[in-house]
């Protein structure tokens, strides 16, 4: 890992007290410009003929922070989604305390899912992505193994997804925010995957699988691009992410 | 004293250094950068002012700083780890397997974060040893697994206080390429303390994410400026004015909360348990 940091010139004092800035509308918007196109871009898949406007084919994250909240709140409606259904219907086996778990973790996700929402709505207005449609039709809801693999497999790419993407946020309040809920990811991911595989150190929470274990990094920051060909085959639409990069 | 030598030597470090000047004495403002450099040294009297004024809130730490400031708390984590392991308290099995694997990721951590500051040119900052007495007064599996939580969720918090500082565009005059990976591996360290924490808590009966009816809830870990228990994100109040209706509760465990430097280090948290 060291290799990544080669170059080594003198530090410089920072110029801002980033700890401290709050989150502004201005601010934020100087970034959101570049969505605006996509917007358009999107609405121009509606049907001509018909005055309801019927969902675009495809979602597209625009560059710049915007579009990186888009594809977070594209993220948590896909979780949000999935536990919810796992609530609905739980699983005939699954054992004592863990729908109750699983009813606050779909309550988490709603949040996430909710609040990104409210935030893109209240400060880049118009540009909020399409509701995804959800295609859940390779788990089985019915089996708590199914269930519990599908649940490893969105929680931890959640984690990868808000590592790689942190990189990509060029406001520090939206970096702390993303950060907020990424530990809460982690904390869902660590405890499905106890579940999943109780005591087994290649699996279990912060297993080897999941965490380069010399170097005791979680593994594969996903960049957007990867993760959305990661979770296409849940969402009905096709996301894309390629400005994301 | 050689002013024009003192503002030479800062506008090597800090290249803005005169346009902090700028930025709060418009009289600077039309006047060429050696202008200023005279106007600034006619004016010793002036000057210790207006170096207070001109990095007034600005915050001084380097990554080199950050870095070394989670080397700290990666120090103590493996201090403990190692102290908690040769206790023989640690059951065999399961128990052992994990507390294994915690310390050889907090042992990764250090020696990570040792490189990257040797690599930046910085110096790795002294180890830092877990206190004793902290120890001995918690030496059953039961209270040491209640440190070891403690010590986690400080972990998950004492990561988020820094990333808005590690944002990439930071002016700290590392090329981009060196802040994505420093972020980047900052998030990377950040979400397994998270994972760390979460499997703690379950060992002990707790959720794995942090809740108000946590046994340990009333910990000033938990507390602090932004407390873990807060329901307000961005200016919005989560349980009134989202979508739907949520509690309190759920809304608080949704989100992980910062907690900064300074309130890391009070001895009410990872600054009591330092040796």
């Amino acid at each position: 890992m060291a290799a990544a940091f080669a170059t080594s010139p003198t530090p410089l004092i920072p110029d801002e007290p980033v700890l401290r800035q709050p989150l502004q509308r201005r601010s934020f918007l100087k970034y959101a410009g570049a969505t605006a196109g996509a917007t358009a871009l999107v609405l121009a898949g509606c049907k001509k003929d018909d005055a309801t406007p019927t969902p675009s084919n495809t979602v597209v994250f625009a560059a710049g922070d915007v579009g990186v909240l888009n594809y977070a709140y594209a993220l948590e409606q896909l979780e949000a989604a999935f536990y919810a259904q796992v609530v609905k219907t739980p699983a005939t086996d699954f054992q004592t305390g863990e729908l109750a778990y699983f009813t606050q973790i779909a309550t988490h996700e709603a949040i996430h899912r909710d609040f990104f929402k409210a935030a893109i709505n209240r400060d880049a207005p118009g540009q909020l992505i399409q509701d995804l449609t959800v295609n859940f039709s390779s788990i089985d809801f019915t089996k708590r193994a199914s269930v519990l693999a599908a649940a490893v497999a969105f929680e931890d790419l959640g984690v990868q997804a808000y590592n790689g993407a942190g990189a990509l946020i060029k406001n520090p309040a939206y970096l702390v925010l993303a950060g907020k809920i990424v530990s809460v990811e982690a904390r869902h991911a660590a405890y499905l995957r106890d579940l999943l595989y109780p005591g087994d150190a290649t699996n279990f929470f912060a297993g080897d699988a999941v965490t380069e274990p010399t170097s005791g990094l979680d593994r594969n920051p996903l960049k957007p691009a990867a993760l959305v060909a990661a979770v296409q085959k849940y969402v009905t639409q096709t996301l894309d992410a390629s400005q994301l990069s | 004293m050689n002013f024009f030598a003192i503002l030479d030597q800062l506008a090597t470090a800090d290249p803005d250094v005169l346009g902090r000047f700028d930025s709060r004495r418009a009289v600077f403002k039309h006047l060429g950068s050696a202008a200023r450099r005279a106007a600034l040294a006619a004016t010793p009297l002036l000057v210790g002012g207006l170096f207070k004024k001109a990095y007034a809130g600005t915050n001084a730490d380097t990554p080199i700083d950050i870095l070394n400031y989670a080397l700290a708390l990666e120090y103590l984590e493996q201090d403990f780890y190692a102290k908690f392991i040769a206790s023989g308290l640690v059951p065999a099995g399961a128990p052992a397997t994990a507390m294994a694997k915690i310390k050889q990721h907090e042992d990764g951590h250090v020696n990570l974060l040792k490189g990257v500051i040797t690599t930046l040119g910085g110096t790795p900052r002294a180890m830092v040893q877990f206190k004793q007495s902290v120890f001995d007064a918690n030496k059953t599996y039961a209270g040491l697994l209640g440190v070891a939580q403690l010590l986690e969720d400080t972990g998950v918090r004492a990561y988020k206080g820094r990333a808005a500082e590690l944002v990439v565009g930071a002016s700290n005059g590392l090329p981009s390429s060196t802040q994505v990976s420093l972020l980047t591996t900052a998030l990377q360290i950040h979400s397994v303390e998270a994972r760390h924490a979460a499997h703690i808590r379950l060992l002990r009966g707790q959720t794995p994410w942090v809740s108000n009816s946590d046994d340990l809830a009333a910990n000033a870990t938990y507390s602090g400026a932004t407390p873990e228990a807060t329901t307000i994100q961005s200016n919005v109040d989560l349980p009134t004015k989202l979508a739907a209706t949520y509690s309190a509760a759920d809304v608080a465990a949704a989100f992980d909360e910062a907690l900064t430097p300074a309130e890391v280090l009070d001895a009410s948290r990872a600054g009591g348990l330092i040796q």
